[in-house]
């Protein structure tokens, strides 16, 4: 770290809260549903997690799973825009003890980006072509803080500098469209970051860029966590990402949690059919090529005609273990297998952990 | 000499666009115009309207067709003669007088009558006294030599009628004063000025007709000192109550008074209005609604109103008071050129003429109120016209097939032919008359195609006789008005054998027949028009006998005037409201 | 830069250059081939061969085609002598001639008329672009609501219904039958603001009904189009009001389509709004080229057709520079 960020107050997070005890942040039985032509899309049904200040939790899932739905949900970006188009969204989002679902619109507003802030997965088309990268990260400043352009220019350029971006005073003027996909990565870090957002939301943050700046921009974000001791909720559909940030990893299929617990558990001992498919999906440098990548067969369902019983059992290896057919007429509850480890799956848990030691640990 | 070259292609655009109800179905309305039981309508067709010699006021001339020129010697448009009679005076002029008065030309820059000598081939002039242009210069017989003169010089100064050229040159090739070997730039010898009061022009032979030529602008006065050749029509040098004050082409001219005109001196103007504006329209009828409204004062161009408007007259008592329906002098006919099989054969040019649906050619041309039946080939106020003459018998409105069936069959075509109808592409009426006739045609077995052809080039398509045969053109459609009110005027470019010429051709017959060429030889040696008038009505009947055309109407227009306007009359020679003696009232 | 404007330049020149070269070989050349006669068409009727000879001395169409297109063009740029044999009539530069009808100097003419037009075409303009893009961005906010559609049928009236029709509906009711306006008589602005006025506002709404019906088309579906944009879920996310987003990020790239059409557009009724200029009875470019084509005014059209195509290419080349000034990725090179 070169330089600190301002220590206004202002800038410092807020300690503790009103509810020292509750978790930071709480979403519970969370459902976005988008009532369009052809039917009602369940994008998230019921989805419940907590997350601590200064953790860092990852959302995986495949796309359409309902992952990126919950986080723009969760940043009431659902409604913003036209009225129209807006989706059903009922649950609970309390963040710092206040729910966000219940509050109204302008309040969301203004924590949007003050309180909770968010980075895209596509830099360039994330930012507005027309506008400087500074004039980007100084209208971010402005909106939620009260000083003058040239303030807030001088924030913008610390903040430009501290996501590692060579020649700040410089680079400020420039536009996203003369960065390099890392750079503007780094600079839209540095957007999300410029009021010190309590809660931090990363969208595919790495999926646009290539693999050694992958690991830059993960490294950048672990740090400024770190450092600004903010909550992250990293989303991604690669496992890979999240496998050495994430505290707690939350797995999503079909717009509903099916496994989720702390990041070992998921990774050493995942309970879930559909996890033992994403683990055997993500590259490993220490396997040999030829073994490596195992996808999870099939598509993923669809949002309007969610399978019955089981979302996951058109494509699950395993759906006809558990007798009488009840994966196709029954959900599984998510249950809690043992400490801080949920998983919803009609197969017992014995049948489950001899699958994944015998079957599917030694091939990964 | 076409002398009013109407709808020009702006007022196309608007009307092919506009989708006006031109389309029939208010033919049974215009047919009650001829009512006499409406008070008021037609009225100054007749008789001078609202008499008034009350000064000022400013009169507002619009028109959907611009002037062609100012310059005295290269106008043709009859609308722009008349709005002449504002600003420039000639020897004589016609009188403004309704009905048969207006008729007769009257001495306006001239002392009096000619003197006639020599056979009638000697012609001697004497000036009024006290007559000057609007520098307040005197006119001198000069002048008017020169202004003569000037159209001689077709390169510079083309547009205007020729006439003088045919009468005056007489074998010298005077190239005009711009290129005048003479000092004094007189050197035209067939004019004399033996003093600044006296003009004397000799003739090669007797003229009838000449007197009409020396009232036409042409023969008016121009000061030498003051000609800008081709620009001076932008600033003519007024001799009338009026002087133009500012002109620009394609928008319109302001009059103001002369004060160098002298009322004493002429008994033709009144010159009542302190200002006359004249504005050039693109939409016509924008300009009807303003007329209806009372907002300008008369369109001037004479081809009567639009559609709308003119259903609007006609069902209103109100406005119809102030309308008229005057005959224009026009006559809209079929010619068969004889060049073209088989109208070679006069039962072939008859059997189309009794196939014809005269009903249905008016209602093509806008209905009644756009006409009269055509009956034969000499308009009414024509002298030696006769409307009821009819030997086709046309005016029974039907076509009559059988003897048209006899007509084919003597012409030895009984099954039918083919031919072709060429029609100015311009002209919405004249295409509609082509498809009436078409239709009509069909019934008898004879196939026409109609051919449209670009109308501003009608003088070397259907004036090129070469042409004509080449396309083949048996029919052709086309309209023609007088450029002096005399059957001459009217019927000489049309059916004398010597108007045949390469392009630019009237005579589309290209009939050559030395009794018809002969009788207008005969009409222009007559004393007085009085005397050829009966001669003329010889010539109409030769050529409706030869059945050479195919009548449609005697064109008539309904023409709207502000009633705020005095002395509204139309005059007959003209058959327009004569300009000279408006006034505003109040 | 300037690299970039003097290349462009150098292309304005060029299509000018083919442009008037094809028009005159459109106007001057074919009537020739096909046996007309540029000559015939100035005297506008039959004269006599001595007499055609003479103008034919006078304006050089004796000349080939291609020396009278050199004439013309240095015409234009140093001035050039009509020589009738006993007396020359100097035309000063800029000379495009003198019209065949009217013996008037074109150049003049279009001077004359240009007022017209710009008051026409520009008064119009801003009518449209504020009308159209308002429309436009409150119909794109309001999708799928009663405003929306109400909008959009009013839109696609106005794109459907000709302007000799509204521009002969406009003053049957707010003239004749309401009275609200005087009947229109054009003034120039600088003679009578208030007549300029009057008689320039049903124009005006005309022209830019038309026009401002296409511009709300466009600025809602472009609007809509942006609205989707990740950018302005990135503007939200700031914590933006939603009136800044739409004001400060949304409408700043729906404009760049509207700008592109808003230059063309407006070039080209510079060269002549005929339809309006027509229907209102407005002596503006448009008429004169009408008029010049239905008389067969040679130079005239070659007049105006040149001062269109320029309109037209400095329109485009202003398009192309404001575009860079607009979006920054766009480079002037």
């Amino acid at each position: 770290m070169t330089k600190t960020v301002s220590d206004e107050p202002a800038f410092v997070p807020e300690q503790g809260g009103p509810r020292d005890a509750a978790p930071f942040l709480s979403v519970r039985d969370l459902r976005v549903h988008f009532p369009t032509d052809d039917g009602l899309v369940k994008s998230v049904d019921g989805l419940s997690f907590d997350l601590e200040r200064g953790k860092t939790l990852g959302i995986v899932g495949e796309s359409g799973s309902g992952k990126s739905v919950t986080s723009l949900a969760i940043m009431g970006l659902h409604r913003t825009g036209n009225a129209r188009s807006r989706p059903h969204i009922s649950g609970e989002v309390v963040l710092d003890g206040e729910d966000l679902v219940a509050a109204d619109a302008d309040r969301v507003r203004r924590l949007r980006g003050r309180k909770m802030a968010m980075v895209f997965q596509d830099p360039l088309s994330a930012m507005h072509p027309y506008y400087s990268v500074g004039k980007q990260i100084v209208e971010a400043y402005r909106t939620h803080h009260d000083v003058d352009k040239k303030t807030a220019r001088t924030r913008a350029v610390e903040m430009l500098d501290r996501v590692g971006i060579p020649e700040p005073h410089r680079r400020v003027d420039a536009y996203p469209h003369e960065f390099s996909g890392g750079m503007r990565q780094r600079a839209m870090i540095a957007m999300a970051l410029v009021n010190n957002p309590e809660l931090l939301i990363a969208d595919e943050p790495t999926t646009a860029l290539d693999v050694t700046v992958q690991a830059q921009i993960l490294d950048l974000i672990r740090d400024l966590q770190k450092e600004f001791g903010s909550a992250v909720i990293m989303i991604t559909h690669d496992l890979g990402v999240v496998a050495e940030m994430a505290d707690d990893i939350l797995v999503m299929y079909g717009g509903r949690c099916v496994e989720r617990g702390t990041a070992e558990k998921v990774f050493y001992g995942p309970r879930h059919p559909y996890t033992w498919g994403l683990l055997g999906s993500m590259p490993r440098i220490d396997r040999d090529q030829t073994e490596r990548l195992i996808p999870v067969k099939g598509s993923p369902p669809s949002l309007i005609n969610i399978p019955s019983g089981c979302a996951f059992n058109p494509r699950c290896p395993y759906a006809d273990v558990p007798k009488g057919g009840i994966t196709r007429t029954q959900r599984p509850e998510l249950t809690e297998d043992d400490s801080r480890h949920w998983s919803a799956c009609h197969m017992s848990q014995e049948e489950r952990t001899r699958i994944w030691t015998e079957e599917i640990a030694p091939k990964l | 000499m076409i002398r009013r070259k109407q709808a020009l292609a702006i007022t196309a655009v608007i009307a092919a666009l506009s989708l006006t109800a031109a389309c029939g179905g208010n033919d049974k309305k215009a047919d009650g115009s001829d009512d006499k039981g409406d008070k008021g309508y037609s009225g100054a067709t007749a008789s001078l309207v609202n008499a008034s010699d009350a000064k000022g006021g400013e009169l507002k001339l619009w028109s959907p067709q611009d002037v062609d020129f100012l310059d005295p010697a290269r106008a043709y448009y009859g609308f722009v003669w008349n709005l002449q009679r504002l600003y420039i005076r000639q020897l004589y002029a016609y009188d403004s007088k309704p009905g048969a008065a207006g008729t007769k030309l009257v001495p306006d820059l001239a002392a009096g009558e000619p003197v006639l000598s020599n056979d009638g081939k000697t012609y001697t002039v004497k000036i009024k006294d006290g007559v000057k242009f609007e520098d307040g210069s005197p006119i001198t017989a000069k002048d008017f030599k020169y202004g003569i003169e000037r159209v001689f010089a077709q390169d510079v100064l083309s547009g205007g009628p020729t006439y003088l050229i045919d009468l005056l040159d007489q074998g010298q090739k005077y190239p005009g004063p711009y290129k005048d070997t003479d000092p004094n730039k007189m050197g035209l010898k067939s004019v004399e000025t033996p003093d600044d009061h006296t003009i004397v022009f000799n003739l090669a032979s007797a003229n009838s007709d000449f007197k009409y030529l020396l009232a036409m602008p042409s023969s008016s006065p121009v000061p030498a000192g003051k000609d800008e050749g081709a620009s001076y029509t932008n600033k003519p040098v007024a001799t009338g109550p009026y002087k133009v004050e500012s002109f620009a082409s394609g928008k319109g001219a302001t009059f103001v008074r002369n004060e160098n005109w002298d009322q004493a001196t002429d008994t033709i103007r009144k010159g009542l209005p302190d200002k006359v504006t004249f504005t050039v329209t693109t939409n016509p009828d924008d300009m009807d609604q303003r007329l209806l409204s009372g907002d300008i004062d008369l369109a001037v161009d004479g081809t009567g109103v639009q559609q709308a408007a003119k259903n609007k007259i006609l069902k209103d008592a109100n406005l119809k008071k102030n309308a008229d329906n005057p005959y224009t002098g026009y006559i809209r006919y079929f010619a068969f050129p004889q060049t073209v099989a088989p109208f070679d054969n006069i039962e072939c040019r008859k059997a189309v003429i009794y196939a014809a649906d005269p009903k249905s050619l008016q209602n093509a041309r806008g209905g009644p109120t756009s006409g009269d039946l055509g009956a034969n080939m000499l308009p009414p106020g024509i002298p030696g016209s006769d409307k009821k003459y009819d030997p086709f018998n046309l005016t029974s409105g039907k076509p009559q097939l059988d003897k048209a069936k006899a007509a084919l069959k003597a012409c030895g075509k009984p099954d039918g032919f083919e031919t072709t109808i060429a029609v100015r592409n311009n002209r919405a009426p004249e295409v509609k008359s082509a498809e009436s006739l078409q239709a009509a045609l069909a019934k008898i077995g004879v196939k026409a195609t109609i051919d449209q052809y670009d109308g501003k080039l009608s003088s070397s398509t259907i004036g090129s006789p070469e042409n004509v045969k080449k396309k083949n053109y048996g029919i052709i459609v086309m309209g023609w008005g007088a450029d002096y009110n005399s059957g001459s005027g009217f019927l000489q470019p049309l059916v004398d054998g010597s108007f045949i010429l390469p392009n630019g051709n009237n005579n589309y017959t290209e009939v050559n027949d030395p009794e018809i060429n002969g009788l207008f030889k005969t009409a222009a040696a007559a004393a007085t028009p009085e005397a050829a008038a009966p001669f003329y009505g010889q010539i109409n009947q030769k050529v409706m006998e030869k059945a050479l055309y195919l009548p449609i109407n005697f064109d008539k227009a309904l023409i709207y005037h502000n009633p705020r306007l005095t002395n509204v009359y139309f005059n007959d020679s003209m058959g327009r409201i004569d300009l000279a003696v408006l006034g505003v009232g109040k | 830069m300037l690299v970039y404007l003097i290349r462009r330049l150098f292309n304005v020149a060029a299509t000018l250059l083919v442009v008037s070269a094809v028009t005159f070989g459109i106007f001057f050349a074919v009537p020739k081939l096909t046996g007309s006669d540029p000559a015939l068409m100035y005297a506008g009727r039959e004269t006599s061969e001595t007499a055609l000879q003479g103008i034919r001395v006078k304006m050089g169409f004796d000349k080939p085609i291609s020396e009278q297109y050199w004439v013309f063009l240095k015409g234009i740029f140093v001035g050039r002598d009509y020589d009738a044999g006993t007396e020359v009539t100097h035309c000063a530069a800029p000379c495009f001639g003198y019209s065949f009808k009217s013996e008037a100097p074109v150049w003049q003419t279009m001077l004359d008329r240009m007022p017209v037009t710009l008051s026409l075409a520009l008064g119009a303009a801003v009518i449209w672009v504020l009308a159209g893009v308002a429309t436009g961005v409150v119909s794109a906010l309001k999708r799928r609501t009663a405003i929306d559609r109400t909008v959009m049928v009013g839109a696609l009236a106005g794109v459907s219904l000709p302007i000799f029709f509204t521009g002969m509906v406009a003053p049957a009711v707010f003239v004749y039958s309401l009275g609200w306006l005087d009947v229109s008589n054009y003034k120039p602005l600088t003679e009578d603001p208030l007549a300029w006025l009057n008689s320039m506002i049903l124009p005006w709404v005309t022209l830019a009904f038309l026009f401002a019906a296409t511009y709300a088309r466009i600025t809602r579906a472009t609007m809509l189009e942006v609205l989707g944009e990740d950018y302005i879920r990135t503007a939200r996310a700031k914590g933006l009001k939603e009136g800044v987003v739409i004001r400060k990020h949304a409408l700043r790239s729906t404009l760049t389509p509207i700008v592109t059409m808003f230059g063309l557009d407006l070039g080209g009724l510079l060269g002549g709004a005929v339809l309006t200029e027509t229907t209102f009875n407005f002596q503006g470019l448009g008429t004169a080229a009408v008029a010049a084509i239905g008389q067969g005014d040679l130079p005239v059209i070659m007049g105006v057709t040149l001062l269109a195509a320029l309109f037209v290419v400095m329109a485009n080349l202003i398009v192309d520079l404001l575009y860079a000034v607009i979006d920054p990725r766009v480079r002037l090179t």
